[in-house]
Order: C-alpha cells, then sequence, then structure tokens
C-alpha cells in the first residue's frame, strides 16, 4: 500500500551566528493509512524539529537540506511553493501542539475559530452550514454543551478544553494526517488518558494517520501501532509497537525501558538509568550519538555511524552489534537473540 | 527525646484569597504524618493542593488552620528569626532546575550560600571544605564548582539543587516535582541518588510528583489529593493493589502503562469532565461531581477519612 507520507533523508539544521545545530541529521520514515506512528525522543533528539520540517513550520534560521524529500500526495513539500503548501496546511496535514494558545486565537471565541478553518478550505459553503459543522466538531472532541460554549472565549476554557478546541480545528477538514507533537504533556493524567482516547476513536472514524510525537513510553504503548525511537538527531530504532516493548533492538531502547518504572516495579531493585547526558547537537559524535553513554560500546561506535541492521518484521535498529560479524560475546546483548528475532519474523510473516 | 516521626501535619488547612474577595480552598483540613528515615509520596491532578501543602509545611506560606510538628515542635506559628534553626532541619527541592538557581552565583556559592546562612561556616575555604564533598556526593565534580547553572544540563542543574538542600543535613526533605522537568534517561539517576542518600543518611522525604509509577517506587506510604483534601493515604503498594476510593482507581487506570499488550488488556475506569474551581469548591465529597458511585449523601456530608483497616484510610461513603 503506498503510505500516506514518506520523509526521505530529512536533514534541518538551525543556523546562528557562530555555529550550525543540527537538529535532524538523516531521518527517514513512512505512514500509512490509518496508522497511528510514534515518535519518541528526549529533549534535543530533534523529534520535534522533524516534525515541524514536515509541514515548514520552522524558524528562519532553519535549513532543511536540499535533498530531502517529503512526499505527501505525489509532492515533495520541501519543494513547493509556500502558497500552495498553505493549501495542505490544515486541509490536507494538521498540527496540535504541546501548548494549545500557540494556535488558538484568545481574542476570537473558540466556535468561530473552528468555523474558520472550515471556511478557509470552503469559502463556498454557507455560514449555517459551516456552524452547524463546527458545533458537530465540538460535540465529537466532548466539549459539554456547544450550542453555550460555541461563544466562549479560550482564557474560558481548562487545559484540557483547549487541547480538544485544537483537536476540533486540526480535524475540521478531515485531513489524511494529523502531527501530534506532545499534545497531552502539559496535561494531567485524567485528562490525558480522554484526549488519548479521543484520537484513537478519531483515528478510527476518519481513518486520519497520526505522527504522534512524545518522550512518554508509556503514552506510545497505549495509543501507537509502531514507533520510531530518535536520539541525536538520528533514529535509532524502528519497530511494531509490541515488538519494540518485547524485544527491543537498539541499547538506547533497553535503556530507555530500563530506567522508568512500572507498577509492578520491585522496590529493592535500582533502577537502571542511562549514564551521562544527551549530546551537543553543535558538536555531534562522529560515530553512533549514543555511543558515550551506551554500556556496550566498542571502539567502533565512536568513529563511525552504523547503518540500519532489518532484525525483524518492520523492525530495524542501527546498532553495530546488530551486525552479522558482530561478536557474539557477553558484551553484545543480542548475541543468541539475533536467531530468534528472525524466527520471529517470520513467523509473524506467515501469518499475515 | 526525638519523636518517633519527623513531621505530623494536623488538620492543615491554606486559604488563599482570591479575586473579589473569593476564597480558594487550596489545603483543606489534611492530616498526615512522615516516620524517620521514610517517604510519603503525594500525589494528584494540578489544583490538588499538594505543592500548596509542601509549601505550607515549609512555611513558605502562612498557616490558615492546623498545626504542623516538626521533630514533636509546634511550627505552625513561629516568627520568622524563632523558625531559623528549624528550618535548617527541613529543606526543598524544587521542579524548575532552571528557575530555582541563582544565574548569577556560581555553584560553588549556590551550595555555600546556606552553609553561610545559618552561619554554620565563617568563610568560603571553610564552606569548601563541605561543599566538595557535597558535589561529589551528587555525582558531580570539584571542577563544577566555579560553574554557572547555565553551564550546565537540567540533569546537572537537578543535583546542584540537591546539593544545595542536603549540604545543611536535613532531616527532612521536601521534593516537589524534583524529576517532572528532566529527561526519561536523567530521572532515573537523580531518584537513585535521592535513594541512597535517604538509605546512608535516613532522611525522610516528602515526595510530590504527579508521575504515578515512580512515586510507588520511591514512597512508603502514598497519599492521593483531590481539590484540596486528602482522599486516601496508606502504605503504598496497597494503594496501588487495592485503590478504595473512586478517584484514586481513576487516576491509577488512568496512568499509561508502558507495556502495550498489559495496556489493551487494561479495565478503563477512567473519569470524565475536569477538576472543579477550588473557589467554590462542590459539596459534601468533593470528587462527587465526577465520580460514578455519587449518591445523593455524597453531596450533602463530607466524608472523614476513616481507617478500614491496617492503616489504610479512606474518605468515601461508600466505605
Amino acid at each position: 500500500m503506498e503510505p500516506v507520507l514518506q520523509v526521505e533523508n530529512l536533514k534541518t539544521s538551525f543556523m546562528t551566528s557562530s555555529e550550525e545545530v543540527q537538529a535532524v541529521r538523516g531521518v527517514s520514515f513512512s505512514v500509512e493509512k490509518g496508522e497511528i506512528l510514534g515518535i519518541v525522543g528526549e529533549s534535543g533528539s530533534g523529534k520535534s524539529v522533524t516534525s515541524m520540517s514536515i509541514l515548514r513550520l520552522l524558524a528562519d534560521t532553519a535549513v532543511i537540506h536540499k535533498d530531502s524529500k517529503i512526499q505527501f500526495a505525489g509532492q515533495n513539500l520541501i519543494q513547493i511553493p509556500k502558497k500552495q503548501l498553505r493549501k495542505i496546511r490544515g486541509e490536507k496535514i494538521s498540527m496540535i501542539f504541546q501548548d494549545p494558545m500557540s494556535s488558538i486565537n484568545p481574542l476570537i471565541p473558540v466556535g468561530k475559530q473552528v468555523a474558520e478553518m472550515i471556511q478557509e478550505h470552503h469559502p463556498d459553503r454557507s455560514k449555517a452550514d459551516i456552524k452547524k459543522e463546527a458545533l458537530e466538531l465540538l460535540r465529537k472532541v466532548r466539549i459539554p454543551e456547544p450550542e453555550k460554549r460555541y461563544n466562549s472565549y479560550p482564557h474560558e476554557f481548562s487545559g484540557g478544553m483547549r487541547q480538544r478546541v485544537m483537536i476540533a480545528m486540526a480535524l475540521a477538514n478531515k485531513p489524511e494526517l494529523l502531527i501530534a507533537d506532545e499534545p497531552t504533556t502539559a496535561l494531567d493524567v485524567t485528562i490525558q488518558d480522554q484526549i488519548l482516547r479521543q484520537l484513537r476513536e478519531l483515528e478510527e472514524e476518519y481513518g486520519t494517520s497520526i505522527i504522534f510525537i512524545t518522550h512518554d513510553l508509556g503514552v506510545v504503548a497505549e495509543l501507537c501501532d509502531r514507533v520510531v525511537v530518535m536520539y541525536g538527531g538520528l533514529i535509532m530504532e524502528e519497530a511494531l509497537i509490541d515488538d519494540l516493548f518485547e524485544s527491543p533492538a537498539h541499547p538506547y531502547t533497553m535503556g530507555l525501558l530500563a530506567s522508568i518504572p512500572d507498577l509492578e516495579q520491585d522496590k529493592s531493585v535500582r533502577l537502571q538509568p542511562i549514564p551521562g547526558s544527551p549530546p551537543d547537537m553543535t558538536n555531534p559524535p562522529k560515530g553512533c550519538p549514543f555511543a558515550p553513554r551506551c554500556p556496550y560500546a566498542r571502539r567502533v561506535c565512536g568513529q563511525e555511524l552504523p547503518d540500519f541492521v532489518e532484525v525483524g518484521n518492520r523492525h530495524r535498529s542501527r546498532c553495530f552489534l546488530q551486525y552479522e560479524d558482530a561478536p557474539r560475546d557477553s558484551h553484545n546483548p543480542f548475541a543468541g537473540k539475533r536467531e530468534k528475532i528472525a524466527g520471529n519474523a517470520r513467523a509473524a510473516g506467515g501469518e499475515e | 527525646m526525638s519523636s518517633e516521626n519527623i513531621l505530623e501535619v494536623k488538620n492543615l488547612t491554606k486559604h488563599f484569597k482570591g479575586p473579589k474577595k473569593q476564597i480558594v480552598h487550596a489545603v483543606d483540613d489534611v492530616s498526615f504524618s512522615i516516620g524517620r528515615g521514610k517517604t510519603l509520596g503525594l500525589v494528584g491532578e494540578s489544583g490538588c493542593g499538594k505543592s500548596t501543602c509542601a509549601r505550607t509545611v515549609i512555611r513558605m506560606y502562612d498557616v490558615t488552620a492546623g498545626q504542623i510538628l516538626l521533630d514533636g515542635t509546634d511550627i505552625t506559628k513561629m516568627k520568622q528569626q524563632e523558625l531559623k534553626p528549624f528550618r535548617k532541619n527541613m529543606q526543598m527541592i524544587f521542579q524548575d532546575p532552571y528557575a530555582s538557581l541563582n544565574a548569577r552565583m556560581t555553584v560553588r556559592d549556590i551550595i555555600a550560600e546556606p552553609l553561610v546562612a545559618h552561619g554554620l561556616v565563617k568563610n568560603k575555604n571553610e564552606a569548601n571544605d563541605l561543599v566538595y564533598p557535597m558535589l561529589e556526593r551528587v555525582g558531580l565534580t570539584r571542577e563544577h564548582a566555579g560553574r554557572y547553572a547555565h553551564e550546565f544540563s537540567g540533569g546537572q542543574r537537578q543535583r546542584v539543587g540537591i546539593a544545595r538542600a542536603l549540604v545543611l543535613k536535613p532531616e527532612l526533605v521536601i521534593c516537589d516535582e524534583p524529576i517532572s522537568a528532566l529527561d526519561v534517561s536523567i530521572q532515573a539517576q537523580v531518584i537513585n541518588l535521592l535513594k541512597d542518600y535517604q538509605e546512608e543518611k535516613g532522611v525522610s522525604y516528602l515526595f510530590i510528583a504527579h508521575d504515578l509509577s515512580m512515586v510507588r517506587y520511591v514512597s512508603d506510604d502514598v497519599g492521593v489529593m483531590y481539590l484540596g483534601q486528602l482522599v486516601e493515604i496508606s502504605e503504598a503498594d496497597e494503594i496501588y493493589k487495592k485503590p478504595l476510593h473512586p478517584y484514586t482507581r481513576g487516576l491509577l487506570g488512568s496512568i499509561p502503562i508502558a507495556n502495550p499488550k498489559l495496556a489493551r488488556l487494561k479495565v478503563k475506569s477512567s473519569i470524565e469532565g475536569d477538576i472543579p474551581s477550588p473557589i467554590d469548591p462542590p459539596s459534601g465529597c468533593r470528587f462527587h461531581t465526577r465520580c460514578p458511585y455519587a449518591k445523593p449523601e455524597c453531596a450533602q456530608s463530607k466524608p472523614e477519612l476513616k481507617d478500614v483497616g491496617g492503616g489504610h484510610r479512606v474518605a468515601c461513603h461508600l466505605y
């Protein structure tokens, strides 16, 4: 099946007066129809810059490399004129953010803002018709008493309600792709739970593909079908959701999973943090960006960047230890697992 | 003789004056205690009063009503001057490692300041003898002492904040969301540091966070707050295995589980709606407006926190 969006070798840098911050350093992935793809990473991993690059919503200091490609509906979004991109934004691809006030106008009643989204892309429709649809959207995102709330201003809404309004605006034109950049990070868990369920329902109802950017592995596990793990401006691992949690194939992913306690965690067992801190992207490490913090790093890891290794069905990892010729000793966490993973992949393939 | 509990809070109430002379019921009639070398976790959603509670305990705010006993001494109404020696014994670690460190001071000065303020050292050299080991204790080096906060990452800054709190050797440390602003890979570093220090020195923590799995991991007891009130408090594992209050159940049901297979099996017991305003909180049980089990009684009378066995206390008319 043709993917909805295909990102190929995306490289985005920010130019400051003295240096170049290489935020995204060659990222490729695709999103299929009706799929929820998670992009997980810590601050500075390049996950947000990746998503902002798709719609070219970056600051003026950002430069997207000319060889990068973002294929959507037969066009390369990097190359098309801004005016054409404007047609796509909000209609075919829309975006929601962590802070709803970044996309909501505080001076305009919320209902009107939702209506404007529809009108912008459908200027020929009647006002009454548009209002009816805006109300329907507010109802769909569970704004209580939408008729009453239609004329309320954003400041009269709680954080969770504003987030719903933003989702209603983003879905106003039934986009093919919704990019959600940490939309629940600032919310309380009970509200986050409501929003996640809603995104799931909307995906099922409209068949909208979703790119969900987050640092929270729990959220990924609950929501996503597939996941991309980013670190130091690169994808480290990509896998179907169950595979990532059951058989992580990159030491960084393993480290992340080991550092969070779950609700059954034995309290007498120490957490296993990842030592050190993330790399400085003005001067990224020459080899694997995770090598300086990786407990399994070998000399080659600090010198060269590994390529992706296919380790299973739609499962790839950028790690030298996954190479065919990597030493299979006690310092290789994947020693002996390789055959097993390959076996699983065959089994999974056989079922389809 | 020192008392059994390092901290005892009795019927603590903190009201703020809101706009138009309205009263914000930030904390209402909250009681708990923390044993020596123990950790009490306080959880709840934003606006539930957990941070206000902590700040009132440390007397950053004046108390509206109730009593705070630190190591057996009533500090509720002490004047600032009287309070000073007790302040030394209770220190605070803040959420935002960017806002809570003075950008114009070196790390050495930041950590030495409380020592000077409490008259524990006469001069800088003397302070260094305490500052350097503390820096090393929190995983930094003496080379870091001359640097400024902006030269550090978030995790390192939080270590500086922890060093500043611990250098006075307090018996009670209040940790207000100490890891919320940190990256996942860094959070565990800070948690291990706090736990190790506790094991070593027997310090007590009041640990406030909204990350429920982390709270369970660090705490001996856990209290759940909703709209300024304590709705349930118990031994940590007990509250997670056998949550009684409908709010606690909903809160636990809302935590995303980092295990996709379990997540799919999870029985969804989510809470609908938003938190009401603390300016005019609902009558009776404050949770009744969102509670799936609410009875007419719940809107009328406030349920008392009662022991349902084994020190597990819950404020709900169902029990």
